[in-house]
């Protein structure tokens, strides 16, 4: 086995077990964690076809670089949103759970934000 | 110097679809710099320039019957990004503008900076959310290159989810939250398929991968994940469950946009990635599928609107309905048979006329919840004789969601009843009449009670100006079932397909 076909291996196992977190964990902080799980999968692929240089002009094909390092800003900055909304959620509840009947207002504990 | 083949090279007038993108884009860093009340401004202020680009690139596509091609630094593709103007993308760049700027006025009472503070958050977050939405949908209408699409849907994602929680009560943000994992799951797996697709054939320019794509298994791989992440976001039945809490529960300008334009997004690019990029796949089988998952969730999503007992409960479940009908294009307009033109324009009707209906049905159960103080249905005993504007808006879009004529809606039911008709597949064509009964149900559920007898009290009468916007998009939703033969001419401009007919 050569390098390439290890890392499109393990670039599918991750995805794999990102997707299976992300169904199945029900914290949401647990399935923001599964889906860079998810992420970090697709980047790695995105590196072995770098390495395949497709573009068949190029030894080794700068773009898929270019598309990985976009990837990842838009991840981080997905990242945390969600973790931002998480935090708001424990600010305005106590408690973090995507069960759309839960919420109400908790007995008062610490300042609201205006 | 590389010649540029003339499939690839930039046409006259490309500028302005950059302009089409600046103009948001450039709103965004303005009303965020200037802040307070200038980003109200600035937001409203660039409608109509917005508008008015729309509708020259509209021009400029019907006069040279050809799509408008720019790309972008002069480098045609596989390593410029080109940015293209077809028949689709010029109808969607004009509703899109349209859609905006009646939900911009529309938000004007509910999003004014209060007089006693120079800046609040909501209304500062609001103008830029809604000025990013469109910015990112414009990209979404014009992009040709599929990786920059992917940049796009994102940026949809990230004005969509906030908008959804502007209130900031617990059950809006559950809902943001559930909406925000559902769209990540659909962009991860969107950029993995596109990953493939790069690996496979070196290049994600649309025109360049139409023309190269063999039916390999890492292509038929990459079609399943791009395609089951969009349908995340579209929220295709079985993976709706984000929408209804996320329309429902959003400011009533924002849901307008939502339910309108935002589903729309990822909607047009499945359509661009099979119509578009994958025409060379023999694709029966997975047209027929999303064809059965449309099905599945025009019946669900009646049925669970006929059982709500709040209206915009019931609006957003009319809504995972209503995109049921969008996906009947797939099996419908797909290869090359007599009857694709039909299923094309019935498609594309039903897209158009979906985004002006349910905007305008938003509009005015927003009206109404201010107006009443709730949106029980049960309650809306004699508010029909108070607020008979408002009653005959939404009387108006549900007359074209459950496909009556004179509406768009008929006629894109229409279209796809007769597509599916010469065909010879009767499953959708029962699907689509069961379809509309249920959407008659509905609508009659929200009207009845207004109709009848009862004493009400307003807690205040509606603004007839806003009034007076959602009806004006209720009465487009109606005027597309006059659109004649020359406009189902034009939404096939760019296609290649279409060319394949005699």
């Amino acid at each position: 086995m050569n390098v390439s076909s290890l890392a499109g291996l393990v670039g599918a196992a991750l995805v794999g077990l990102g997707l299976y977190g992300l169904i199945v964990n029900p914290q949401p902080l647990r399935k923001i964690l599964a889906f860079n799980l998810i992420g970090s999968g697709a980047f790695l692929v995105f590196g072995i076809v770098a390495r395949r240089g497709a573009a068949a002009a190029f030894p080794f094909d700068p773009v898929p670089q270019a598309m990985v390092i976009t990837g990842i800003v838009v991840a981080f900055a997905a990242s945390a949103l969600a973790v931002a909304l998480i935090l708001r959620l424990q600010e305005e509840t106590g408690k973090v759970t995507l069960d759309p009947d839960v919420p109400s207002k908790p007995p008062v504990t610490g300042a609201s934000n205006p | 110097m590389i010649e540029t083949p003339p499939a690839l090279a930039g046409t006259a007038g490309g500028s302005l679809l950059v302009l089409a993108i600046l103009l948001p884009s450039a709103g965004i860093l303005l009303s965020f710099v200037l802040g307070g009340r200038f980003a109200e401004r600035v937001a409203l202020g660039l409608t109509p320039i917005g508008l008015a680009t729309a509708i020259a690139i509209a021009i400029l596509v019907w006069r040279s019957r050809a799509p408008l091609v720019y790309n972008v630094a002069g480098l045609p593709p596989p390593l410029g990004i080109a940015l293209r103007a077809d028949g689709i993308s010029c109808v969607m760049l004009v509703t899109a503008a349209l859609v905006i700027a009646a939900a911009a006025f529309y938000a004007r009472a509910s999003f004014a900076t209060p007089e006693n503070v120079s800046e609040a958050r909501a209304p500062l977050a609001f103008w830029i959310l809604i000025q990013a939405v469109w910015a990112a949908l414009t990209i979404l209408f014009v992009g040709g290159d599929l990786f920059n699409l992917y940049v796009a849907l994102e940026l949809l994602t990230f004005a969509a989810v906030p908008l959804v929680c502007l209130a900031g009560k617990p059950e809006t943000l559950v809902a943001a939250l559930r909406y925000l994992l559902f769209a990540l799951f659909g962009s991860v797996f969107y950029l993995l398929g596109a990953a493939l697709l790069y690996g496979a054939y070196g290049t994600l320019d649309i025109v360049l991968l139409a023309e190269r794509v063999r039916a390999l298994p890492a292509v038929w791989l990459a079609a399943g994940l791009m395609t089951a992440g969009l349908l995340a976001k579209t929220a295709l039945f079985p993976l709706h469950l984000w929408l209804p809490p996320a329309h429902a529960n959003a400011p009533a300008a924002a849901s307008a946009v939502l339910s309108g334009l935002v589903v729309k997004g990822s909607f047009f690019l499945t359509v661009r990635l099979w119509f578009y990029v994958l025409p060379a796949l023999p694709g029966a089988a997975p047209e027929a599928i999303l064809g059965a998952l449309g099905s599945a969730a025009i019946l669900f999503g009646s049925v669970l609107a006929l059982r709500q007992p709040r209206l915009k409960l019931l609006i957003a479940y009319s809504t995972l309905a209503q995109i049921g009908y969008l996906f009947l294009i797939f099996p419908l307009a797909s290869g090359v048979h007599p009857w694709i033109a039909d299923g094309w324009s019935g498609g594309m009707m039903q897209t158009l006329s979906h985004a002006f209906a349910k905007a305008a049905m938003f509009m005015s159960a927003g009206l109404l919840a201010e107006s009443l103080g709730h949106d029980r249905i049960a309650e809306f005993a004699g508010a029909g004789r108070v607020m008979p504007a408002t009653f005959f808006a939404l009387g108006l879009g549900g007359l074209s969601l459950m496909g009556l004529p004179p509406s768009g809606g008929f006629a894109a039911k229409w279209l796809l009843l007769r597509a599916s008709a010469a065909a010879g597949q009767w499953p959708w064509a029962i699907v689509m009449l069961a379809g509309g009964l249920l959407g008659a149900g509905y609508v009659y559920r929200i009207l009845a009670p207004a109709l009848t007898d009862g004493a009400i009290v307003l807690k205040a009468p509606p603004q007839r100006s806003r009034e007076a916007i959602a009806l004006a998009l209720a009465i487009v939703a109606v005027a597309l079932g006059f659109a004649p033969q020359s406009f189902f001419d034009f939404l096939q401009i760019g296609r290649a397909a279409a060319s394949a007919l005699p």
